[in-house]
């Protein structure tokens, strides 16, 4: 049982798909889904658990011996990308038939949840998987469940920002496969551990840089790195609810952990950043991508546009760290991709539960909300404090070894320049919380309640685990030094 | 040099034209048919470097001893599967455009959805005015 978890925590959620497609009723699917969410966490933790301390699970599919068959590999890394996906996944899921009861009529619910379903077993299996080919495949299903999903919105632009997200996820998710072929012609072999042993071998080939200039492309269009996040924006505004909130916490950046896996595993340190000087590259373009993206938000009227473009900018920090090339800067990103996950999908799902009340997400509409729905607003209150990061929140936590890797590398200009861009977050997300508390509520809104219990208790443990992981980093930063030493080649 | 790499040639052209036809045409179904094209010289990108000069079929036979490379031909399977998926959704999510908007023109849809933005702030000012 414990040596198959591995696979057990991608079959939960794999096998109640297809099951959740053939029950008419809506409420007996969501029971279903949500059981297998909640138990494909447990597998997780168990997971982690096995992992903790820089231990690594290879567990081979169907008992083929790698790089023959494929292999199942999971550290420390993939363990809390896994928590990640799982757990908020599950947050979201639980709230998902609160949110689905006005939107979609209800024989429609349990093939909602079959898709959502499919998108969490699909990263799922990105994030465990060692083996490149079956990284696309799973990229692929997530994202065929995500144009889905985002294209199951209410309004008809929802249409047109899924097909456009189409388009796009198409382009990159192809140059990825490109990149897997150039590499398949090199070497021979497509066990991710196998062509890391491999590839420095051919470092000179041409055939190897063209496959990494593919796969960088690629898979910084699924990430949404700036200037490639063309499509997020209207993805994220337009998509149903509470499905944003878990988009936002997840698609991207199981993305953003296949770059990671790829660029400092599979072609390796040397490779990535002395010959083909990755860095040179992410490091403008993750700026420019903060301060732009920030400075979008800060005119955005519409909550939910805002929060996206915010999370443009987010995505700017996660790929900053990687650019430094050190530990902290290492351990930044991976702190700031789970606690990032974490606040935004809270703060969507707050923002969800405020449009459920209001019917609209525009920023005039939420005056007095602070008053109507105090519990609500209060959650989203603590989540913003998280994003722009101030101390004893999680988005604290990554700042701090953000701006520290900044100071590592001598780099005083851009320590300043990450306070000012928190300075920006401290602007728009000032000007909802603003109107929330101190503007008269407009007449058609008086009569507005808090939302059902059932939506507050999962908007309130976001809130909370963004405090507690503020405080405790064990977690998130520890096992984000670990995996950064790791990854890096260093302190081992 | 040419002969020699005849399937990459077809393979790079087939993609130029692909990638072209993605970012160049307003019609979405044109769009969708570019995206294939793009998808398709990937296909025979993989199936290239399966073949073995001389090989066969990899059946295992008497008086054969070069085979071709079969695992690209089963990647490749999968990815059309894929492929195949991806244009049906597509497709799908363009009906929808089409029953929506009554257009699959993507100027036309910008311009109606920038019309839409206009009239919904217009009455959000009257509707704060009157209060």
């Amino acid at each position: 049982m414990i040596y198959q978890l591995p696979a057990i925590v991608l079959l939960l959620t794999l096998l109640a798909a297809p099951i959740c497609s053939m029950i008419r009723n809506g409420d007996i699917a969501w029971k279903l889904a949500v059981i297998a969410a909640w138990l494909s966490v447990a597998a997780s933790m168990a997971l982690m658990h096995q992992v903790w301390g820089g231990n690594e699970i290879s567990y081979h599919m169907g008992g083929w011996p790698p790089p023959w068959g494929i292999e199942v590999r999971i550290d420390e890394l993939s363990a809390l990308v896994l928590i990640l996906v799982t757990l908020f996944g599950s947050l979201v899921i639980t709230v998902l038939r609160e949110s689905l009861r006005t939107a979609m009529r209800s024989h429609r619910h349990s093939l909602y949840y079959t898709t959502f379903l499919l998108c969490m077993a699909s990263l799922i299996g990105i994030t465990i998987t060692g083996d490149a080919f079956n990284v696309f495949v799973f990229l692929e299903i997530s994202s065929l469940s995500t144009y889905a999903l985002i294209a199951r919105g209410r309004d008809r632009r929802a249409l047109t920002a899924a097909f456009r997200y189409l388009i796009m996820g198409t382009i990159g998710a192809t140059f990825i496969l490109i990149a897997i072929g150039f590499m398949y012609m090199v070497t021979g072999t497509l066990n991710m551990a196998d062509l890391a042993v491999r590839l420095p071998e051919h470092a000179d080939n041409r055939v190897v840089q063209a496959s990494f200039a593919f796969f960088i492309v690629g898979i910084a269009l699924k990430i949404a790195i700036f200037p490639l996040h063309y499509w997020l924006p209207n993805a994220y505004t337009y998509a149903p609810k509470a499905t944003t909130a878990f988009l936002a916490a997840t698609a991207t950046k199981v993305s953003l952990y296949v770059m990671i896996r790829f660029i400092f595993d599979v072609y390796g340190v040397e490779f990535s950043f002395k010959q083909m000087h990755i860095d040179a590259l992410l490091l403008p373009l993750s700026v420019a991508g903060i301060f732009i993206a920030s400075l979008i938000a800060v005119f955005q009227s519409d909550v939910k546009r805002l929060l996206a473009w915010s999370s443009v900018a987010q995505l700017g920090y996660m790929s900053l760290g990687i650019a430094m090339v050190n530990v902290a800067g290492l351990t930044a990103t991976v702190t700031h991709m789970f606690n990032h996950a974490m606040i935004k999908a809270g703060l969507f799902l707050c923002l969800a539960a405020m449009i459920y009340r209001l019917n609209s997400s525009h920023i005039k509409d939420l005056a007095g909300i602070g008053r109507s729905m105090p519990l609500t607003t209060g959650a989203f209150a603590v989540l913003g404090a998280g994003l722009v990061g101030i101390p004893l929140t999680a988005g604290f936590v990554s700042k701090w070894y953000l701006i520290n890797a900044a100071l590592e590398n001598g780099w005083v200009i851009l320590a300043v320049m990450l306070i000012i861009s928190s300075l920006m977050a401290v602007a728009y997300i000032g000007k909802i919380i603003d109107v929330a508390y101190f503007k008269p509520a407009p007449a058609q809104h008086k009569d507005v309640k808090e939302v059902a219990t059932s939506i507050l208790i999962p908007c309130w443990i976001f809130a909370l685990l963004t405090i507690y992981f503020g405080i405790d980093t064990r977690l998130t930063a520890g096992v984000a030094g670990r995996v950064a030493e790791t990854l890096l080649g260093v302190g081992l | 040099m040419i002969a020699g790499l005849f399937n990459y040639w077809v393979v790079i052209i087939l993609m130029m034209a692909g990638l072209y036809i993605v970012m160049s045409s307003r019609h979405l179904v044109k769009k969708i048919i570019g995206l294939n094209v793009f998808q398709t010289s990937v296909f025979l990108l993989f199936i290239s470097m399966g073949k073995i000069s001389g090989g066969t079929a990899p059946i295992i036979a008497d008086g054969f001893t070069a085979y071709s490379n079969p695992l690209t031909h089963v990647l490749i399977l999968t990815a059309i599967v894929v492929g195949v998926a991806t244009t049906a959704l597509g497709l799908a999510i363009t009906v929808r455009i089409y029953e929506a908007y009554d257009t699959v023109d993507e100027d036309d849809i910008a311009e109606m959805d920038i019309e839409n933005e206009n009239k919904e702030t217009a009455v959000s000012t009257v509707v704060a005015k009157n209060t």
